[in-house]
């Protein structure tokens, strides 16, 4: 092991990322990235597939070499560093467990190859499958375990080297839905008990709003933005950021100009606006700092606990109206398709996602 | 493997009569040199009137088939090991890098078992005499064997590697392990299988092969498929061949049968 590696500098940061590029042939698959990760932090990688989050992973792991830029762990560059001499560890998209081993052996490997004594190996890696209430299990191989249990041996496998950061692709990709939601909230759970840095890279939006402490949105090899979840749904600063996370609702062109008083792309969230079947100005419910717009409902798609409304604005455009079934019939099946409605929602709930009107 | 149910009973029973002609073709031959090893007239009049155990027990004397057995084996095994160890690191070399010309170099490698062994035989013996000055003797036979031989190695490995895929062996340099103890830990047990299968089918081309080996043998070394060729049309022999053929037919079912079972076993292997 490369000491110098792993000791820590005071105050830095656990991941700093400094002009990354990776370039495959004539393709850039990850162009300029800068990141700061600190110490205990869940971060998260969220993008299309094909945005350049796996490749950021896969650098910082050592599996590939960057184009150009630098990778610091705890203060200490290791750009040039090979992955085993790197103090992270990686659950595997596919899990990547060793057909021929023991679930025991699967994670026990990372001492074993460290040269850890059997007894103390034995003892750490039968409190790892514990730590993911897999202690029955060690003798089974991973060709004999369910989804979900492969998932959590290779989280063991990688949490018993007790690395400073692990870094997770997409490991709740295979698992179905049911499955993918508990393992999240574990997940949020295991990474604040031990404290260690998780650096996840996932395309789905609301685990990545679910679990992370902040998000980076990656699209075309570059970073969009970096914002807590909360900043990153409230106040997305791209169009694309706005598409991305949450329901897509943009407004630009003419009917932006006359809505809100100036040019540019905007986002309002669903479910912030309101449908009347009438016009608010002429009701109670009116308030001083209220948008409204009249427009007709295209389509109404009923989804369980809410009701989804796609509403043609008079004035271009549609808008999406998410309301919660909460009496039923809800208005919104009230206001069926074709019906003529009112949107309102307040002026503070619209964000600009492109200060510029662009093109 | 469950019966179709989409076969009809008419084309099920048309398919099991073709197969069971097919198979009459391919064993009623080897049954007769079974028959006829035990078989008491010298020519083989057929059907047998009388048994014996003669012709067995000349050949467990005939010291020209004991030596030809031995070269054999000797051959097949030393032409084995160099193929083993070639063939893997050409394996490796060709599924984990990327370099300039890689896929011509792998049509290089291959292409010795496709090539008619008549040409390889003359242009090995060619190059033997005239270019490296080698005598024809056992070394050359080992030479020109491994040629083809890495070839089933090198398909072998490298089918298992490409289905292996590269990321067992990047969770072992993630968890710690240098390039060596990754190889000695995940990518060479997981090879094994392949290496057997591959290793016994290289023994086996290398056992029966007569056309490049007649070219490369020389006048003093005799491997077994030379030595019943040479004996086949000599009347007094011409038994004792049958016995060889017979013990030959036994040991060939034990690498298929082995070679079976390992195909077997990676199969489960590979729905991980």
């Amino acid at each position: 092991m490369n000491h110098a590696a792993t000791e820590m500098k005071e105050g830095a940061p656990a991941i700093a990322i400094r002009g990354l590029r990776k370039e495959f042939g004539s393709v850039t698959a990850v162009d300029g990235v800068d990141l700061d990760i600190a110490n205990g932090e869940f971060f998260s990688m969220l993008g299309p597939s094909g945005s350049g989050k796996t490749t950021v992973l896969r650098m910082v792991a050592g599996f590939e070499s960057p184009t150009a830029g630098t990778i610091q762990l705890g203060g200490t560059d290791v750009t040039k560093d090979p992955p085993f001499s790197r103090d992270v560890n990686t659950v595997f998209q596919d899990y990547a467990l060793f057909p021929h081993m023991s679930v025991t052996q699967n994670v026990e490997y990372g001492l074993r190859v460290k040269r850890v004594p059997r007894a103390e190996r034995r003892k750490r890696a039968q409190e790892a499958l514990e730590s993911v209430q897999l202690s029955q299990y060690g003798a089974r191989r991973p060709g004999q375990l369910s989804g979900g249990q492969r998932q959590r041996v290779a989280l063991a496998r990688a949490l018993v080297n007790r690395p400073r950061v692990l870094l997770l692709d997409e490991p709740l990709g295979a698992l179905d839905l049911k499955l993918r939601r508990e393992m999240q909230v574990e997940l949020k759970q295991l990474q604040r008990d031990l404290g260690i840095t998780f650096l996840f890279v996932t395309h789905d939006q609301e685990e990545a709003l679910t679990m992370s402490d902040r998000i980076a949105v990656f699209n075309n090899g570059r970073i969009e933005q970096v914002a807590t979840p909360r900043d990153l749904y409230e106040l997305p600063a791209t169009p694309f950021v706005a598409g991305f996370v949450g329901t897509s609702n943009v407004l630009d062109g003419e009917a932006a100009t006359a809505l809100l008083g100036e040019p540019g792309i905007f986002s309002v969230r669903p479910e912030k606006i309101q449908l009347h079947l009438d016009d608010p100005h002429l009701s109670d419910s009116a308030t001083p700092h209220a948008v409204t717009a009249a427009g007709v409902v295209r389509e109404v798609v009923y989804l369980g606990s809410a009701t989804q409304s796609i509403v043609d604005l008079d004035l271009g455009g549609s808008l999406i109206v998410l309301r919660q079934n909460q009496q039923s019939p809800s208005e919104g099946d009230v206001a069926g398709r074709g019906a003529r409605v009112h949107l309102s929602w307040l002026r503070e709930h619209t964000v600009s996602v492109a200060p510029q009107p662009v093109g | 493997m469950t019966p179709s149910a989409t076969m009809s009973p008419g084309f099920r029973i048309v398919l099991r009569t073709i197969t069971c002609l097919a198979l009459v073709v391919i064993y009623a031959p080897l049954m007769l040199v079974v028959i006829n090893s035990f078989n008491a007239s010298q020519t083989f009049a057929w059907p047998p009137t009388d048994l014996t155990l003669d012709w067995w027990r000349k050949a467990v004397d005939s010291q020209g088939a004991r030596d030809a057995v031995q070269v054999s084996v000797e051959v097949a095994a030393l032409a084995t090991v160099v193929a083993l160890v070639l063939g893997t690191m050409a394996a490796m070399a060709l599924q984990r890098y990327r370099f300039f010309g890689r896929d011509a170099v792998s049509l290089l490698i291959i292409l010795p078992i496709a090539l008619p062994g008549i040409v390889t035989g003359i242009a090995l013996n060619n190059a033997f005499r005239t270019v490296f000055g080698l005598e024809l003797g056992f070394i050359t036979i080992v030479i020109a064997h491994a040629t083809f031989c890495i070839v089933t190695v090198f398909n072998n490995v490298l089918a298992r590697l490409r289905r292996m895929g590269i990321s067992l062996e990047e969770a072992s340099a993630d968890l710690g392990a240098s390039t060596f103890t990754t190889f000695r830990l995940v990518t060479f047990p997981m090879m094994r299988s392949a290496l057997l299968a591959g290793g016994l089918l290289a023994f086996a081309l290398s056992f029966d092969e007569i056309i490049v080996t007649t070219f490369t043998a020389g006048a003093r070394e005799q491997t077994l498929p030379i030595w019943i060729f040479n004996n086949l049309f000599r009347p007094n022999q011409a038994p004792v061949v049958n016995v060889v053929a017979v013990v030959l037919i036994l040991l060939s079912i034990i690498p298929i049968w082995v070679s079976q079972k390992l195909a077997g076993a990676s199969e489960g292997l590979a729905g991980r």
